[in-house]
């Protein structure tokens, strides 16, 4: 089998450890769209469920790994029906989808991230690591060898094309995090440490359409808890799709909250992954949905949008048309759907 | 009650255990003292001339033992013995991305693969031939520039049976359809594996995962100049094979050189990448059928064309190209039948046997062509097919002899189970149910090297506690053929299967068989295992017959008892018979031995691949469900009937039979060995889209018995022919459902989508030249590769 590369493990026992360590290794001065994604030599890990396998196929060649394990908190706190939860960032995928809040009152995140490839998987891969989790790209998860023979990318040799089109300025690399629409749809915000201090951004402002600088946090920066409002009124899905029945990322995923006023839609958010380089929000997809019914008409309108927001490539499992297609597909059921639970509580 | 006591007898599998719990020791657990670590450089250009290898900064790391390249094994090597193409290790030019250059011998894992990027090669790119079209018309570019063929052409065959011309002058209707089945690889779960150990007296042992330990032994001896009595194969349990290990492989022949340069054990394990490009799989086939039927059905002539896109070596790619053609026959009645096969060489890695060997494809096209027959003959396709049958006991018109044909029976149960008659052409848009038919052989006819020795030999031995021993050369796979060599014994001596040991795999302790693939070992080493301890339960009667004073044809064995069968009472255990058998007449030592009879073939050039003892028959039914706005087709069911002429041990049919079905789902609607400008697409079990157990449809086996005259107790195979059917059948359900022909595989949902939404009734191939753009993946590499020069200058 292929092996790891050498490498050195830090693995702090505190948030501000792990803060001071990243800052004393010069993480922050990290920029993987000069260097390339093997160039970072200073890299966090949590569950390693990703990091692992691109690590042995050289994707990613750090000197050190700083392990966020031991820092991280895992738990979901609940304060309370009218409240909302915190998530710790190293709380694992199983342990979010089991949990019974969360199943309870964020439907659409107890099915993403019990979505997200295996069972062993989601046993070790955390909700921090899904929402940072590196772009993907069928000419760049490949080997060493594979790379060499085909003469290598741009998100690992920055002066290499795009291989999936060869004159796009940038990194065509697809966001594959099945939690990040869901919790966009459920509008989450994300508690970001580093040596600087504390701070908190919307979840949609933590990525940049491209496949290389997809976050917009540096490097040394820790995503340390995932935060969601109270989900009161709020009724939520997720749709995944994928080849097979396990394994695979998605190549589409699309997330539908709405929040009903009486008979008319008072807030709707429709989000989107795996089929641009960076998870979309639809803002198009709401605005056809409030005020609406959630009749057919708007169900129609908000899919024609979350359709014209798709922008896949040719660089995953599928085809552009078939996941376009797919898009406005689940967007009709999931709002259905939202509107048939609706129903049956009534 | 049935006349046998361990035959067809629900009992487990002699090697379970060991398999089950992981126990079993496959050729990566092997460690021996000083044990080095082996790896492979590979080629990174599909086709290139190699102007130099310098491979000394490599031996100069520290922790690097050895290195060899191909110039250290010069000699042709191949499976084939007419058709040796290959060398253990890249002589003058690499043909795919992978194909194997040197070797080193480390002292771990991780210095080997370090060590890689120290050999220096300097290679001369060519242009690489990646279509059967290039392939066919590109003379000014040769993979192999001594083939003697025109272009790239590997091998065409031409055969011709009965008055084609007047069957399609007769004809009332000549359906004319192109088909294309993708090419598949095998993915067993264990990567290839191989251990050598060289030791001080000249005498070199291999411990390797492969299929045919015997065929490796003669190709170590050529390869190596090392005389065959100097060295012993020992094929470990294979984690898997599916017809993926039945080459020999390029990490064999470098271990054991490396291991006879360092005097030290050398292990090499493939990394799944490399399983990959090993390959050996599936080949893609384009296929033209044309099909006269009279005005009720019956099939007038049919002409049959292959193209199969082989990849950059033989293999056996010689009897791939004959299986293509040889099996159309043996199902329905062909009064006249024409056969054309053309095997390209392409810049890829090298197509071979994989499960169903060759007469997958032309399946596929032949069933999903009579589906069509008989919707416009307004008939069941069960009936239709049932109306056409073969005979049994008869010759078809290519002179293949047939026996036991259970193909109707098979149709009769899965048209009981499923109430097909009921289910087709009335279901709901979206669902559909659909069937095929299909046979395999029992073992090929012929070896692999033109010989008059047996096939398969066997020896049983019986010890003074009335242990037995069973001594054959095949290689147990996971199919379960161990097992089958203790039932046949077991039963012939009247023991438990508990009490059989089975010695397998090893050219030094076991008589030779020609190993595990093509079928054959149920019937062959059945039959060798059957004859030998036939002798020693001979002896043992009559040993029992005259301490119990009772005539030696009255002596009954079964349950480790020797009896009267007239009065039950005189008995005897068999540990005791056995003694006094040993007694009088020494060590209970016998031999048998199968060759398939002489005669069961035409007499014509070709007629070698095709016949067998005994054809195995089955018929699957699908019932799918394709949601038609994502068109992802769902297969609720597969049914499959197999006529095994006699179940040995039912689980295990039922598990072979289960096991091709979900091998032949995953064909027909994901997997796919494909290539983007040479190289491979999806060199990874995330992006190979093998079924998981999530996806697998329900089964249901069921077992036809026909009791074969010849088979061992009757029995057949049953390892490769359940995958056949499944594929058409599934295709077949496809269009029930939506009304589209699958004249292709496989069937995605991208393709179902996007028929669906432009109203295609038909998906598949126009002919050879409207395949999809032979160069135009070629021309984006080169695309790809311009700018980057570009942007380096800018």
């Amino acid at each position: 089998m292929l092996r790891l590369p050498r490498f050195r493990m830090e693995v702090p026992r505190t948030l501000d450890e792990a803060a001071r360590v990243l800052r004393e290794l010069g993480a922050g001065q990290q920029d993987p769209g000069t260097t390339g994604m093997p160039g970072m030599k200073v890299l966090m890990v949590a569950g390693g469920t990703d990091v692992y396998p691109n690590m042995k196929r050289r994707q990613l060649t750090p000197e050190v790994l700083v392990s966020l394990r031991r820092a991280l908190a895992r738990d979901v706190r609940a304060d309370g029906p009218s409240a909302g939860v915190t998530i710790g960032a190293g709380a694992t995928l199983s342990s979010v989808s089991a949990h019974p809040v969360v199943r309870s009152r964020y439907a659409a995140l107890a099915m993403a991230a019990g979505l997200v490839s295996t069972p062993q998987l989601r046993n070790m891969g955390t909700i921090g690591g899904n929402v940072c989790l590196d772009t993907r790209c069928n000419w760049y998860d490949e080997s060493q060898f594979w790379r060499t023979a085909e003469g290598f990318c741009m998100k690992t040799h920055p002066n290499v094309v795009c291989r999936v089109a060869t004159s796009s300025p940038r990194c065509l690399a697809v966001a594959s995090a099945d939690t990040v629409p869901a919790l966009l749809a459920l509008g989450a915000t994300v508690r970001i440490q580093s040596a600087q201090g504390e701070r908190s951004v919307d979840l949609g402002e933590l990525y940049r359409e491209d496949g290389i600088r997809y976050l917009t946090i540096a490097r040394d920066e820790i995503v340390s808890a995932v935060e969601l409002p109270p989900a009161e009124g709020w009724r939520s899905t997720y749709l995944k799709l994928r080849d097979r029945g396990s394994f695979d990322f998605p190549i589409v995923g699309l997330a539908a909250a709405v929040r009903m006023d009486g008979e008319r839609v008072a807030g709707a958010r429709v989000a989107l992954t795996a089929v641009a380089s960076r998870p979309i929000l639809v803002d198009a997809a709401a605005a056809a949905l409030r005020g609406s019914r959630l009749d057919d008409a708007a169900i129609e309108a908000a899919a024609e949008a979350a359709f014209k927001a798709a922008r896949p490539m040719d660089n995953t499992s599928g085809t552009i048309a078939q996941r376009k297609r797919t898009v406005s597909v689940f967007a009709t059921r999931a709002l259905r759907e939202l509107r048939e639970r609706r129903a049956e509580a009534a | 009650m049935s006349e046998f006591s361990v035959v067809g007898k629900r009992l487990p599998k002699v090697n379970v255990w060991a398999h089950l719990t992981g126990t079993a020791r496959y050729a990566d657990d092997i460690q021996l003292p000083r044990m080095l670590y082996g790896r492979l450089l590979r080629s990174p250009h599909a086709h290139a001339r190699i102007k130099r290898i310098d491979t000394s900064r490599a031996l100069a790391r520290e922790g690097v033992v050895a290195v060899c390249t191909g110039a250290d094994m010069p000699e042709r090597m191949g499976i084939m013995p007419s058709t040796q193409d290959e060398y253990a290790l890249a002589l003058d030019k690499v043909r795919y991305v992978g194909d194997p250059v040197a070797a080193v011998a480390a002292v771990d894992e991780d210095t080997a693969y370090d060590a890689l990027s120290l050999i220096d090669v300097e290679y001369e790119p060519l242009e690489p031939i990646l279509t059967v079209e290039e392939a066919l018309t590109r003379e000014d570019v040769k993979i192999h520039e001594d083939s003697g063929r025109p272009a790239n052409v590997f091998k065409d065959v031409h055969l011709e049976f009965g008055d084609v011309e007047g069957g399609f002058q007769r004809a009332h209707r000549v359906y004319d359809n192109w088909y294309f089945f993708e090419g598949t690889t095998h993915a067993p779960l264990e990567a290839h594996s191989a251990v050598a150990s060289y030791d001080g007296d000249g005498k070199l042992t291999l411990w390797t995962s492969t299929q045919v330990p015997h065929y490796l032994h003669r190709e170590l001896e050529k390869v190596l100049g090392v005389p065959r009595s100097k060295i012993r194969v020992v094929a470990t349990p294979n984690g898997g094979g599916f017809g993926g290990k039945s080459d020999p492989f390029a990490h064999e022949f470098a271990a054991c050189l490396l291991s006879m340069r360092t005097k030290r054990p050398v292990k090499f394990t493939l990394d799944r990448e490399e399983v990959f490009y090993a390959h050996r799989g599936r080949h893609p086939v384009l296929m033209h059928l044309r099909t006269g039927v009279s005005a009720e059905g019956d099939i007038t002539a049919v002409h049959f064309e292959s193209y199969l896109d082989g990849g950059a070596y033989a293999s056996y790619g010689i009897a791939t190209t004959y299986y293509t053609g040889a099996l159309m026959t043996v199902t329905y009645k062909l009064p006249a039948y024409k056969f054309d096969g053309v095997r390209v060489y392409t810049n890829k890695p090298a197509c071979g046997p994989k499960r169903g060997h060759g007469t997958t494809q032309p399946r596929f096209a032949f069933e999903c062509q009579l589906d069509q027959i008989a919707e416009d003959l307004g008939l069941d396709p069960i009936a239709y097919r049932e109306r056409i049958l073969q005979p049994a006991n008869s010759r078809t018109v290519n002179g293949l002899r047939i026996t036991s044909m259970g193909l109707g029976q098979c149709l009769e149960e899965v048209k009981r189970s499923t109430r097909f008659p009921e289910k087709h052409g009335l279901l709901p848009r979206g669902k559909g149910i659909g069937v095929a038919g299909s046979a395999y052989i029992s073992g090929a006819g012929l070896p692999i090297y033109w010989n008059e020795m047996p096939h398969s030999g066997a020896s049983v031995k019986i010890d003074r506690g009335g242990g037995v021993t069973v001594y054959c050369g095949t290689a147990e796979i996971g199919q379960g053929s161990d097992n089958v060599l203790a039932v046949v014994a077991a039963e012939q001596l009247g023991v438990l299967t508990d009490d059989v040991h089975v010695v397998s795999g090893d050219t030094s302790l076991a008589p030779v068989d020609l190993g595990s693939y093509s079928s054959r070992v149920t019937f062959m080493a059945g039959n060798a295992v059957h004859e030998a301890a036939g002798k020693l339960r001979a002896l043992v009667a009559e040993a029992a017959a005259a301490k119990l004073g009772v005539p030696p044809d009255r002596i009954g064995l079964a349950q480790r008892r020797v009896y009267d069968l007239a009065d039950p009472s005189k008995s005897l255990t068999f540990a005791e018979a056995a003694v006094l058998a040993e007694a009088r007449n020494g060590t209970l030592v016998s031999v048998g031995s199968y060759k398939p009879p002489k005669g069961i073939s035409g007499d014509y050039k070709g007629s070698g691949v095709g016949p067998t003892a005994a054809y195995s028959y089955q018929a699957a039914v699908a019932e799918v469900s394709v949601d038609l706005e994502t068109g992802i087709v769902t297969v609720d069911r597969i049914t499959e009937a197999h006529d095994c002429g006699r179940a040995l041990n039912p689980p295990a049919v039922e598990g072979q039979i289960e096991g091709a079905a979900y091998m032949g789902y995953g064909e027909a609607l994901a997997e796919e060995q494909v290539f983007r400008g040479g190289l491979h697409k999806k060199p990874s079990l995330l992006e190979y889209k093998l079924p998981t157990s999530m996806d697998t449809p329900e089964m249901k086996a069921i077992i036809v018995e026909t009791i074969d005259p010849e088979g061992p107790f009757g029995a057949k195979e049953a390892g490769e022919g359940p995958l056949n059917p499944v594929i058409p059948a599934i295709a077949n359900a496809v269009y029930d459902a939506i009304g589209v022909r699958f004249d292709e595989t496989p069937i995605t949902p991208a393709k179902v989508l996007d028929a669906l939404q432009k109203s295609k009734s038909r998906v598949g191939p126009e002919g050879l030249s409207s395949q999809r753009d032979p160069k135009a993946a070629l021309r984006r590499l080169h695309a790809t590769t311009d700018a980057r020069e570009k942007k380096k200058v800018m």
